[in-house]
């Protein structure tokens, strides 16, 4: 069980930015742990985000289950929302990316929890399961919108390692 | 034009860089390819949810009904 975190990076944008790579994640670590505050200029009220490990689309496979308040869906999608736009201003979707043993030479599992901010009808709560199919160990994290938008200033992107002792 | 934020694990060090041609033309693509996918996955779902309302209905019982004889 891992017990100690440690802060690797952190980040805040001051301008908007199209994309955010994590370059160079040391493999010391036992797991490590992406905590994401994010929103997209896209004109909508929600945008999703890729989420690309050695900046690699391939060999990905996921399953979601969300809720958008009056239902819940599943779907095998990488659907994984943000705010964008048309949501209340200034608020910002949130989301933690827990990645254990990224360093192996197994197939890596991701668990992302993430929830959008609205004061209006629509906002989405989603639990995502993902397995990258791949043995290569995760040393970079590329994250980008779905969408051809940029994150806006003052999105953050934190990432912590674990260790099991 | 659009940039993108490489932040250095080891040292430190963040660059900002902009997007090459190629790696906007790869982004419009992908969110092209994305939009797609979102469509038929869609589509597939209301399918399903049809097809699931026709047996319901063909069998003469509910959904909770339903749920009772599989639980």
């Amino acid at each position: 069980m891992a017990n100690t975190y440690t802060l690797i990076e952190a980040k805040t944008l001051a301008s908007a930015t199209a994309s955010v790579t994590f370059s160079s994640i040391p493999a010391t670590y036992t797991d490590i742990k992406f905590v994401l505050s994010l929103r997209s200029a896209t004109a909508d009220t929600r945008d999703s985000i890729a989420i690309k490990p050695n900046n690699s689309t391939s060999n990905l496979s996921y399953r979601y289950i969300r809720s958008d308040g009056s239902s819940v869906s599943s779907n095998t999608l990488d659907r994984v929302d943000i705010d964008a736009a048309n949501a209340t201003a200034s608020t910002f979707g949130n989301l933690e990316i827990y990645i254990p043993n990224y360093a192996s030479a197994n197939y890596k599992s991701f668990s992302i929890d993430t929830v959008t901010e609205n004061n209006a009808t629509e906002a989405f709560a989603g639990l995502h399961a993902w397995l990258w199919s791949d043995t290569t160990a995760i040393s970079s994290m590329v994250f980008s919108n779905l969408s051809t938008a940029n994150f806006v200033q003052y999105s953050t992107f934190y990432l912590y390692g674990i260790s099991n002792s | 034009m659009p940039t993108k934020l490489i932040i250095n694990c080891e040292t430190g060090e963040q660059t900002e860089v902009e997007l090459t041609a190629e790696e906007i033309a790869q982004r419009e693509a992908d969110a092209k390819a994305y939009e797609a996918e979102l469509k038929a996955k869609e589509v597939e779902a209301a399918a399903k949810a049809e097809a699931k309302a026709e047996l319901l209905d063909k069998l003469g019982i509910t959904a909770e009904e339903a749920a009772l004889l599989v639980g």
